[in-house]
């Protein structure tokens, strides 16, 4: 795949929302099984409007239960930053990817050479949960150069200021942690899902997509009510975990898809 | 090398939370708040004359000051002058008491409920446990698998004490993987949960806090070296380093001497000895990491010390060229354990046998001449590795 136009992500997102979609970004672990590509193509062929890849590290202290078990046996099955963006070079996903990592996997790369890998692989976005507005600077300078739109989040308790900040600075979309806590499946929505997609609507234009904890197509519309889209992970690795194929996580997503549809 | 001028090293760091080019606050947006909300509520407490009062008055309740001690027969034998910083007479065993009062206090300042902490060798948990019960709170003890077997009869206090312990099966089943869960824990519960972490390591305002609340270890050192030395400091202080808490607190006290300080990591855990520059539980720090970023797992005999980074202002000591940091292998840990036992009737924690293993290596070479003085922090007492060194030493 090519290097992405810069502002891919946030210009097919907000193509998508004017055209009138609610905006599905599914999530795989990059380097889980030797079919793990085969899942980031049937995702997009099943109707994702854009996809997580994850980059996997030794120590997730955002992720749950399932995401770590994803990481680690990514890991033992020998999958690194290089091995991982090399892959995704070689799938033509036709929507825009984003990857997702801890900030050690950045800083040991150094900043500027693995937004350079990013986006020399074809990989539009980074999402780096455990940057915070205060230690951004060094990342986002080499992501605006390399053209890397960088994703950041906001959680239930962050204030209306901070809020403001994360939305001027955020690129892409807007993630809005749908509850205090780590990623993972839930029975249900939170309630503070909902306030959560409203305070940032009300700060900015950009997508503003909901994520952890998104586990079933109603959740997904549940939370569109608010949100432009939704971020499902957890869910989809736990299928991919308990050994499902490329097309029935293909299914699963199509699933969501469908729902969101039919609002 | 940066400027050694020392007066201005072990202050306040920069508001981002930086000592050089270490530390900072490296946290999901979720725990941002809380942690800014502690930095408010510590910055307020220490410069309240009454919050001391309270602080030391609990202290001194739970046997401090702590006596520096000579050792006669073990100074004899090396040729140097030990002294030691007697931390294992403090109520609960180790120095790990002086943070854990400090932070129940703020916990309670800040109006929460419950804390949560991680612990390794458990002498971090059982303070933490003693200071929940102390003050009412439920508390609840992450701690690995590996450890919580290798160090039981803490696991016992702590329950004995009210608290909750949870084993951790994940990554290494140590210190390293206890951080992660109590993290995971504290973003799903931080309206009514303090983090109670044990070491000047974590995002700021952790690794400064905590420094200053063991700083009391050194500034009481200094005084009585002053007392017993005719008004001299030690050519040498010497403390072990996991996340370098009891080091941070011995060295606060004489960083602007002329004494030495020196850092005593495990060989198979030396952060600042061998580690990269790297990001992981909150800080900036040196961290063992393989090439691409993931954190490699420590090995140590010490449960207390088995942990990949190190507080980053131990980081910037070493940067500077302040403070030294020495390995100590695991066999002559063992050897040193035995010899202060044998020479000074004092079994000392794994984690300070440490520190006596170097002053054993080093005493009599360039590292410490012979005739030197020497002070070593005992940072902990040895009955909870009891059972632990035992079976090492009928197996080995
Ligand atoms: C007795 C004792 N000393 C030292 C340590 C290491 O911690 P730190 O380096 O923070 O002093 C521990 C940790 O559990 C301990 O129990």
């Amino acid at each position: 795949m090519s290097v992405p136009e810069p502002g891919f992500l946030e210009r097919h997102l907000r193509e998508r929302r004017a055209a009138g979609a609610k905006l599905l970004v599914p999530y795989v672990t990059g380097g889980l099984g030797p079919r793990w590509t085969e899942v980031l193509e049937a995702m997009a062929a099943a109707g994702a409007d854009a996809i997580e890849v994850g980059i996997p590290f030794s120590d997730p202290v955002m992720d749950g239960p399932t995401i770590q078990e994803a990481s680690q046996r990514a890991l033992e099955l020998g999958a690194t930053p290089t091995a991982i963006l090399d892959a995704v070079d070689a799938v033509d996903a036709g929507v825009p990817l984003v990857a997702m990592t801890y900030y050690n996997i950045v800083y040991r790369g150094g900043h500027r050479r693995f937004a350079h890998a990013l986006s020399g692989n074809g990989v539009s976005g980074a999402i780096v949960p455990d940057i915070p507005l205060e230690e951004l600077d060094p990342w986002a300078r080499a992501a605006e150069s390399e053209g890397v739109e960088t994703v950041l989040l906001a959680a239930p308790v962050t204030p209306d200021d901070r809020l403001a900040l994360i939305c001027e600075r955020s690129h892409g979309f807007v993630y809005g942690v749908s509850a205090m806590g780590i990623t993972g499946e839930r029975q249900s929505l939170a309630a503070s899902a909902g306030v959560m997609a409203k305070r940032l609507k009300a700060h900015t234009d950009k997508p503003v997509l909901l994520g952890f904890g998104i586990s079933t197509p109603a959740h997904a519309v549940e939370a569109c009510a608010e949100a432009d889209g939704v971020v499902v992970a957890s869910a989809l690795m736990r299928r991919l975990l308990d050994g499902a194929s490329p097309d029935q996580i293909g299914s699963a997503v199509a699933g969501f898809r469908q729902a969101l549809d039919a609002g | 090398m940066e400027s050694r001028d020392t007066a201005a090293l072990m202050r306040e760091p920069t508001p981002e939370g930086r000592f050089g080019r270490f530390g900072g606050r490296f946290l999901p947006e979720a725990l941002v708040p809380a942690c800014q909300e502690l930095e408010a509520a510590f910055r307020a407490a220490w410069a309240d004359p009454a919050f001391h009062d309270e602080y030391l008055g609990i202290l001194a309740a739970n046997g401090r000051p702590t006596p520096v001690s000579e050792c006669r027969r073990l100074s004899e034998r090396l040729g140097v002058r030990v002294l030691l910083k007697r931390e294992d007479l403090t109520h609960t065993g180790s120095h790990k008491i002086n943070n854990v009062i400090g932070q129940a206090l703020l916990t309670r300042r800040m109006g929460k409920t419950r804390v949560v902490a991680e612990t390794g060798a458990g002498q971090h948990g059982v303070a933490a446990a003693t200071a929940a019960a102390m003050f009412g709170f439920e508390c609840v003890i992450y701690m690995g698998e590996v450890d919580v077997e290798r160090q039981a009869l803490n696991v016992f206090r702590m329950k004995l004490l009210g608290a909750e312990v949870v084993p951790v099966g994940s990554g290494s089943r140590t210190l390293k993987d206890a951080i992660n869960e109590a993290f995971r824990d504290w973003v799903s519960s931080v309206e009514t949960t303090h983090y109670l972490l044990g070491s000047v390591t974590g995002p700021h305002p952790y690794p400064w806090m905590i420094r200053e609340l063991q700083r009391v270890i050194g500034d009481e050192a200094r005084g009585q070296c002053r007392a017993i030395l005719g008004g001299a400091d030690p050519d040498y202080v010497v403390a072990c380093v996991g996340g370098g808490s009891n080091a941070a607190g011995t060295f606060a006290g004489f960083v602007d001497t002329g004494a030495r300080l020196v850092g005593v990591e495990p060989a198979g855990g030396a952060a600042v000895g061998r580690g990269i520059p790297g990001v992981v539980h909150g800080s900036l720090s040196q961290l063992l990491q393989d090439e691409h970023g993931q954190i490699i797992e420590a090995h140590s005999v010490s449960a207390g010390l088995d942990y990949p980074g190190v507080g980053p202002e131990h980081a910037h000591l070493a940067d500077v060229g302040r403070a030294v940091y020495v390995p100590a292998a695991d066999e002559e840990v063992l050897a040193a354990l035995r010899l202060l036992a044998t020479t000074e009737g004092i079994i000392p924690a794994l984690e300070p046998a440490h520190a006596v293993a170097w002053v054993i290596r080093a005493a009599g070479t360039d590292a410490l001449p012979t005739g030197s003085t020497v002070l070593i922090t005992m940072s902990g007492r040895g009955d909870k590795d009891a059972e632990h060194v035992m079976g090492m030493l009928d197996a080995g």
